[in-house]
């Protein structure tokens, strides 16, 4: 059987790639592209470990093929931070030990990047809301929703 | 061997300690470069699946796997067959666990495995295995497993303390206590008796079990995998496969969480045995549905509790009988629940009876003060009941009962000083506590107790020829650890926390390590860092004591350098730490200090919690609306992760008191293997967990650090049931309060 | 002599008693001791067993000392999460 060739944008990056019909846009990113900063936590859609953006809009790379990444602009974490240049969120997440074990930390970055593009200066209940989607088993959402309040308002100050 | 004996004083003046430095690991976790258990890869990798049990209970009377291995791409398959037989009982029921033997226990129980090229033949060559089951009848709950004429196991296996003539499934029996429970009952002014039952949750790590594993022919092996322990993953997969520890490297990758759920293998050893048999690296990453269908939930648990209170508040006596099923195969938690039902409380009169019980489910794993937190929810429901009942509050209550310095523990010992009287006068001081509630609200508190634990530690500290410090343990680091002991090695050495790099070592680099669990990390792997330090510290006033031409002893560490002890030494002006360094070849070689220890003696750990509650009375639906966490660390190494382990213990109890369960259908299949019916509490579910910190010493520790990590998860139960019954106004018995419960119970008591 | 006090269900091991008396200075002394004086007892040794010394725990350490008027309880082996 043949495979799909796929040409699409990845963080910036003009990329192709050859996939079968079945893989989903997360085992492309992870298992033929070795981007391994996106998590496969659940594969259906509920925990939010792989998220990512195509065309700036926030979804799981485990629910989308492969070939329908075909033009679109796909943003991951490891695009995040511009070279050496933390994002602010990633800055603050650090800071605010908003992470424990780290695993759902990738998703959960790129959702609150995706929030605060849409809405820069969210209540706690709207960040808790947008970040509904993305599971975390070990900080309590607590360190995680005081970073994301927290790099809003230095982004505002800064903009 | 005893710690308190040697430390060097206790040391009060910190300059590190207690302060809140940027973990070593978080660039790499937010940046997605860290590299967790399904994150590597390897030259002419194979994928490997495993093909699980559709049966609750069933006899495997064949396998035919000749199909699968006739399938092009297909590289190994392999079965029980493949294994010999494992002398230990309980490492013989972990290999039953990771591959059936003559019978299929639960549903999603590992039968057969193969090795593919791809993802995509190795399931097609799942497929093509024949197995001739017999469906055998099963039993998924624990008074049901307990009843005679239930469904069995496993014939034969009950230990010598269960009583003839039992169901087969009751595996042991635990009794604790002292006094006279009738005697007690009898002076109490009310006794109430009640049942509770909690159903199982699963840990809930957000990364699914994976591991990378390469053995050739002569037996050497790699092994790369997300886990708790990867000492004790050497070990037990040495002895299941029948190989040489020595010849078994781990690596443990970052980990995606654990909880307890990764202190055991699954999938390791049949990796191990697929590499072995297809001569190539094998990579195994499990699903979700595969994580929760196979792999370690907690046990659920039915538990009958007496209790007798005067009507000024006193508790006369305590009964409990625990009866926990712990899936499959014997060792449910059930004696930990025993021993720390009535921990928290002074009594005169206690009595607990555990059951250990057998149910064709997966085998438990553990989960953070496993068995604690189940017993705690019955305890603290009914004195939380009785309290009301007589009018009295509830933490006044509490602390006329509150075990201290000298109590006799309810599992036996005399307790040192402790800090639970601490954590319940904080609370009663707190704003929470006197904070005004609106209808259809309740509060809720409840105290927890776990032991904490130490054991088997090394740790290597080596000095860098430009006077930086690397520091080699063997414990992954499941919430911080690294941070912990570079800031513990750096207040030692007295230099900056930035010039010490903490990395977890493979097996081949240290000695035993325990596992990551039991809260010791920052008890013993601190302590052993400590030890570690002080003696590269004596190596470096040696060397500086050869370069000024006196006595060794004449030359203390102060601030990061040697400095002359006194006038008497001579005047020399202080060598520090990279000076010291940078002349280290000149003045013996390398300098170095290690610790190896079985760190016994760590102290038990209280926590106080309190939650505001609003509960629907149209739906049923509970809403969080304020939570506070008092617990005793000891010594808060790093603030923010004992507050991040109080915030995700609460969480977890949370989920569990709420919403987590483990359904099973009437054919014994788990109806909700997926994070969708599986519900973890969400960020919008939740407001802040506060936290209050508490920092009574731990003289078993030079810096008074105790193990933070499981203590949180134990309260939270009890204290959301009797925030709910409050808001409720009616008593909830039974875990979880999902809405229909708590829907169901009030429309009962409105008749 | 020390004093060892007995969980409940080990006391059928030690003919109803919850306190037996064991000439032992180490804690190995302690389960050896107990192991011979008691032999019904031995299952559960050898399942693992934790023991409290002055309100301490210990698994394995064999030579922790043990004094004459130290408080000593068995308690079932400890596990963690």
């Amino acid at each position: 059987m043949s495979k799909i060739h796929v040409t699409t944008t990845i963080n910036g990056d003009p990329t192709e790639y050859l996939c079968e019909a079945e893989d989903t846009l997360l085992d492309v990113l992870r298992d033929r592209l070795g981007m391994t900063g996106s998590k496969e936590g659940c594969g259906t859609g509920d925990c939010g470990a792989c998220s990512i953006t195509v065309d700036g809009r926030l979804v799981c790379a485990c629910l989308m093929l492969g070939a329908e990444a075909e033009g679109r602009e796909i943003g991951t974490i490891e695009g995040m931070a511009k070279g050496d240049t933390l994002h602010p969120l990633q800055q603050k997440f650090i800071e605010h030990a908003a992470l424990q074990c780290g695993i759902c930390t990738p998703g959960i970055l790129v959702a609150a990047k995706s929030l605060l593009e849409r809405n820069p200066d969210p209540t706690e209940e709207e960040a808790r809301y947008w970040l509904a989607g993305n599971l975390c088993r070990c900080t309590g959402y607590d360190k995680i929703i005081r970073a994301v309040l927290d790099a809003a308002q230095d982004m505002r100050e800064a903009s | 061997m005893a710690l308190d004996s040697k430390s060097d004083g206790e040391k009060l003046n910190f300059k590190v300690i207690g302060t809140r430095p940027l973990r070593p690991d978080g660039i790499d976790k937010v940046t997605g470069r860290a590299r967790f258990g399904a994150d590597m890869s390897a030259p002419g990798m194979l994928v490997g699946l495993v093909l699980r049990s559709p049966h609750a209970h069933a006899r495997i009377k064949s396998i035919d796997t000749s199909a699968a291995e006739a399938l092009t791409g297909v590289h190994a398959v392999v079965t029980r067959a493949d294994f010999g037989a494992v002398e230990n009982e309980a490492t013989a029921d972990v290999l039953d666990n990771c591959m059936a033997g003559d019978k299929a226990l639960y549903d999603g129980h590992a039968v057969a495995a193969v090795a593919a090229t791809s993802g995509k033949i190795a399931k097609q060559a799942l497929k093509l295995i024949e197995i001739d089951y017999e469906p055998l009848p099963h039993v998924t709950d624990v008074d049901a497993a307990m009843q005679p004429d239930a469904p069995s196991l496993h014939d034969g296996r009950a230990n010598e303390t269960v009583p003839e003539g039992m169901s087969p499934n009751v595996m042991a029996r635990h009794e604790f206590g002292h006094g006279d429970i009738e005697a007690g009952l009898a002076q109490a002014d009310r006794v109430l008796e009640r049942t509770y039952r909690t159903e199982a949750t699963h840990q809930g790590y957000i990364e699914p079990h994976a591991c990378l594993a390469s053995m050739g022919p002569d037996g050497q092996a790699d092994l790369w995998c997300c886990t708790q322990g990867h000492y004790m993953v050497r070990n037990t997969c040495a002895e299941i496969l029948g190989i040489e520890q020595g010849q078994l490297r781990v690596t443990a990758s970052e980990i995606g969480g654990g909880f307890g759920g990764k202190t055991t293998v699954f999938l390791e050893p049949v990796a191990l045995k697929l590499a072995q048999k297809s001569g190539r690296p094998v990579k195994m990453v499990m699903s979700r549905a595969e994580v929760l269908r196979a792999t370690g939930p907690t046990a659920s648990s039915s538990i009958d509790v007496r209790i007798g209170m005067t009507k000024d508040g006193r508790i006369t006596a305590g009964f409990a009988e625990l009866r926990y099923q712990g899936g499959a195969y014997p060792g449910s938690p059930v004696d930990m629940g025993s021993m720390s039902a009535f921990a928290p409380y002074d009594l005169e009169n206690v009595k607990t009876v555990g059951w250990d019980v057998v149910t064709n489910r997966p085998k438990q794993a553990a989960y953070r003060a496993p068995g604690a937190p189940m017993a705690a929810f019955a305890v603290e429901s009914a004195i939380d009941e009785l309290a009301k009942g007589f009018g009295l509050d509830p933490l006044e209550v509490r602390l006329k009962n509150a075990a201290r310095e000298g109590t006799r523990a309810s599992y036996g010992p005399t307790y040192p000083a402790i800090g639970l009287e601490a954590t319940l006068r904080k609370a009663k001081d707190h704003p929470h506590w006197s904070a005004p509630l609106g209808p259809n609200q309740g509060r809720g508190v409840a105290c927890g107790f776990w032991f904490n634990f130490g054991g088997d530690t090394c740790v290597s500290l080596n000095i860098t020829p430009d006077g930086t410090v690397t520091l080699s343990e063997g414990n992954p680091d499941i919430g911080g650890s690294r941070a912990s002991m570079s800031m513990m090695a750096a207040e030692e050495l007295g230099i900056p926390y930035d010039k010490v790099r903490t990395v977890i070592a493979d097996t081949g680099s240290l000695g035993q390590n325990e596992v990551t669990d039991g809260s010791r990390v920052t008890f013993a792997v601190g302590l052993a860092t400590i030890e570690a330090a002080r003696a590269a510290k004596r190596e470096m006033c040696k060397r500086a004591a050869m370069v000024w031409g006196i006595d060794e002893e004449a030359v203390v560490w102060e601030d990061g350098a040697a400095k002359p002890a006194g006038p008497n030494a001579g005047d020399h002006e202080p060598m520090s730490l990279a000076e010291i360094a940078a002349i280290a070849s000149n003045t013996g070689g390398p300098i170095a200090g290690h610790f190896e220890v079985n760190a016994e003696g760590a102290g038990v750990s209280f926590a106080t919690h309190m939650v505001d509650t609003e509960v629907d009375p149209d739906t049923g639906a509970v809403k969080i609306l304020r939570y506070t966490v008092f617990q005793d660390a000891g010594k808060a190494v790093h603030p923010s992760y004992v507050e991040g382990q109080f915030q995700g213990g609460a969480v977890q109890g949370i989920g569990w008191a709420l919403n987590e369960e483990y359904i099973y259908g009437e054919d014994g299949i788990l109806q909700n293997p997926g994070f969708l019916d599986y519900r973890i509490p969400v960020a919008s579910d939740l407001p802040m967990i506060d936290t209050v910190i508490l920092e009574i010493p731990n003289p078993g520790h030079p810096y008074g650090v105790r193990g933070v990590g499981e203590t949180s998860i134990v309260p939270p139960l009890a204290a959301v049931a009797n925030a709910v019954s409050e808001a409720a106004g009616v008593r909830m018995t039974a875990l979880p309060m999902s809405p229909p419960r708590v829907l169901a119970a009030i429309q009962s008591e409105n008749g | 002599m020390v004093q060892v006090k007995v969980f409940g269900s080990l006391t059928s091991a030690t003919d109803g008693r919850s306190e037996v008396n064991i000439d032992a200075s180490t804690l190995r002394e302690l389960l050896d001791g107990l192991a011979e004086q008691y032999p019904a007892i031995k299952p559960q040794l050898e399942r693992g067993i934790s023991v409290a010394i002055d309100g301490k725990v210990y698994n394995d350490s064999w030579f922790t000392p043990i004094h004459e008027d130290s408080e000593v309880v068995l308690l079932a082996r400890l596990k963690g999460g």
